[in-house]
């Protein structure tokens, strides 16, 4: 993509406006149409665009493969460490009022964390698939057996 | 928005159904996180242990004809998603986490052998994941948590087979076509949940009985109850729906072999059976007759062609996967014959079949570690060189065909009963009959281990202790619950009573 020029700058150009468009997406889940699932998909859209552009090797030094399974594991743990904290106060799996004080803020705090898990776990699944197709060896030519 | 109604505190006991669901889903991202395998391997067996003894306490809880019911997120059902807990479901619970926790030390050489060591850590996390979705298939109350479920476990499983590949390249090929019939499969079974959905507005199965009880003539609700049957035919591997079923079990890593053969297919079974009986009522007309003329043909169809295909195979692996699909011919046909002891009998027959299929996929596995591969031809002479492995291969093949004194005999024994109690003295006589081929199949075996010489200079030393011990553990079980039946015979009976019992609202 080298000689590509208008890419390369549009693609510069256009990746942090995603990613702060991602952001938006996810933390106005609660008020306005959004949340983890679509801010997920987003924000990894502006990796794999960036990967497409500039190169697995530049997109892998800024999330490195490790790093990808760990965070998609880590967004599972967000969602279910959420739940698993109204177990300790007495109150159902995934009951968010025992988070706060008044029960309506429980929810609200709930809903933030829980969406945070599944925004990191999307983002990070969609660029873990992208690593995995974009890794493959070249497919072997029939002459070449 | 309104607040959750319920402000009681729980207590520990009172977690346990969501707990024993939720253990193991959320061990798995910790084994990822860790990174190392030997840590994912003790994590997955303490979950599944954990699991194991959080089910047996339920399932102590239910057998009395007792209901727990768990709301998730204190919201009250039918609104929430409950998590429903009866004889019926505590009982498959059980069978599918103590299955677990006795493959996992198995599967700690096997694995080792079978799968290269980068793959090992993500292999364990499949392998809860499978499992947790397994257990919430089981577990919940709700249809559509029954499917989102089913989808973890079935995205786990093409996983878990596809990592066959290291061993023989077409457990690709095996794990897309059960990915093609899984889906298929799932998505029949989504389908008549939304036409459920459509007649009756609730999604929760105890409410969806209430409504659905006089809108028997719907066309709405007929057309549910065959999405849903052939939806979950398909995972159960229904005679003519089996068609993955040999090449996964085939062709998948022997541990999973191992746990699929004896945990997927009866969740599968479970569900049909909740269908039928909880949310359908086996009074309305439709059902009587999809039960009669559609379900009992194809039980007695796959009793015998999948075990006289069984009879002509050449691997031992795919010679026990043909079996399986024979096997789930008695448990719809327990199921089809629509009385208190066919019922129960389908349902000990989950247990008696998991177990005794277990046994017999373990020592498969132990020849594959030590042969390379389960060809028949390999196996010759195997009762000398691995006399502990073969030993308990015949005793569960032993339980496999029914013998009196096994936990398989059991088994066909209430269902004969069952058949006789209709009157069909002919079916008695076909399942007798059906069950002579599992001897022909099981003597081949036998034969081959004990009575071909080994070839020269081929010799083979026993499996480590880690993978004997499980193996002898689900043998002796066969000999155990086919002496003494009174745990899992009034599990069942209590779980056949409390699904018909359902059945009879009106």
């Amino acid at each position: 993509m080298r000689h590509h020029l208008i890419l390369r700058v549009i693609t510069k150009l256009i990746v942090p406006p995603i990613l702060l468009f991602a952001l938006y997406v996810q933390f106005h889940g609660d008020y306005s149409p959004g949340g983890g699932f679509q801010a997920g998909v987003i924000f990894a859209a502006a990796l794999i665009l960036f990967g497409i552009v500039f190169g697995l090797r530049k997109v892998k030094r800024v999330l490195p493969p490790w790093l990808v399974i760990r965070l998609a594991a880590f967004g599972v743990l967000l969602y279910g460490g959420t739940g698993v904290v109204s177990l300790f106060v007495g109150k159902a799996f995934l009951d968010y009022s025992a988070l706060a004080a008044y029960p309506k803020d429980g929810q609200h705090y709930g809903i933030i964390a829980v969406e945070l898990g599944v925004g990191i776990a999307v983002a990070t699944v969609m660029v873990a698939i992208y690593y995995a197709f974009a890794s493959r060896p070249p497919r072997i030519n029939d002459e070449d057996w | 928005m309104a607040t959750p109604a319920s402000s009681a505190v729980l207590t520990f006991t009172e977690h346990l159904p969501l707990l024993a669901v939720a253990v193991p889903l959320l061990t798995a991202p910790f084994c990822v996180l860790f990174g190392n395998r030997n840590i994912a391997w003790l994590l997955a067996g303490l979950a599944s242990i954990a699991s194991c003894l959080f089910s047996l306490h339920l399932l102590l809880q239910v057998i009395d004809g007792d209901i727990i019911s768990y709301h998730l997120g204190g919201w009250a059902p039918p609104l929430g998603i409950e998590y429903r807990i009866d004889a019926a479901n505590a009982f498959v619970l059980f069978l599918i986490s103590g299955i677990s926790s006795i493959v996992i030390p198995y599967a700690r050489r096997s694995i080792a052998h079978e799968i290269r060591l980068a793959s090992q850590t993500l292999f364990y996390c499949c392998y809860l994941l499978c499992f947790a979705g397994l257990l919430g298939v089981v577990a919940t109350g709700d249809a559509f948590n029954v499917f989102v479920f089913l989808e973890i476990s079935s995205l786990s499983t093409y996983v878990l087979i596809a990592m066959g590949a290291e061993r023989d390249k077409r457990a690709l090929t095996a794990a897309y076509d059960y990915l093609i019939m899984g889906t298929i499969g799932a998505t029949f079974f989504v389908i008549g949940i939304g036409f459920l959905y459509m007649a009756t507005g609730t999604l929760n199965m105890a409410d969806m009985a209430v409504r659905i009880a006089d809108l028997e003539g719907n066309r709405t609700v007929q057309a549910g109850f065959a999405f849903v049957v052939v939806g979950m035919g398909l995972k159960a591997a229904i005679y003519p729906m089996h068609l993955w079923l040999p090449r996964a079990y085939t062709f998948a890593p022997s541990v999973v072999t191992v746990f699929l053969a004896a945990t997927a297919t009866k969740a599968a079974i479970y569900v049909l059976m909740r269908f039928m009986f909880s949310v359908y009522q086996p009074s309305f007309m439709f059902e009587t007759h999809t039960l009669t003329w559609i379900i009992i043909p194809l039980a007695v169809l796959a009793m015998f062609a999948a075990s006289l295909i069984a009879v002509f195979q050449q691997d031992l692996k795919r010679l026990l996967a043909y079996s399986s699909v024979a096997q789930v011919g008695y448990m719809i046909l327990g199921i089809g014959l629509l009385n208190v002891t066919g019922l129960t009998a389908s349902i000990i027959h989950l247990f008696n079949h998991g177990i005794t299929k277990g046994a017999l996929f373990m020592v498969t596995g132990a020849f594959v570690m030590r042969k390379g591969s389960s060809f028949c031809d390999n196996l010759a002479g195997l009762g000398k060189q691995m006399p502990i492995t073969s030993g308990a291969f015949v005793i569960s093949g032993l339980s496999l065909i029914g013998v009196p004194g096994t936990a398989g005999f059991i088994s066909k024994w209430l269902l004969v009963t069952s058949a006789l109690e209709k009157g069909w003295w002919w079916m008695a006589i076909l399942i007798v009959g059906s069950s002579l081929l599992a001897i022909i199949y099981v003597w081949k075996i036998v034969e081959i281990l004990y009575f071909k010489e080994a070839p020269e200079g081929n010799t083979a030393k026993e499996v480590p202790y880690s993978m004997l011990i499980p193996m002898w553990v689900l043998a002796s079980v066969c000999i155990i619950s086919g002496i003494d039946t009174d745990l899992t015979y009034a599990a069942a009976k209590a779980a056949a009573d409390g699904l018909l019992g359902a059945g009879v609202v009106r």
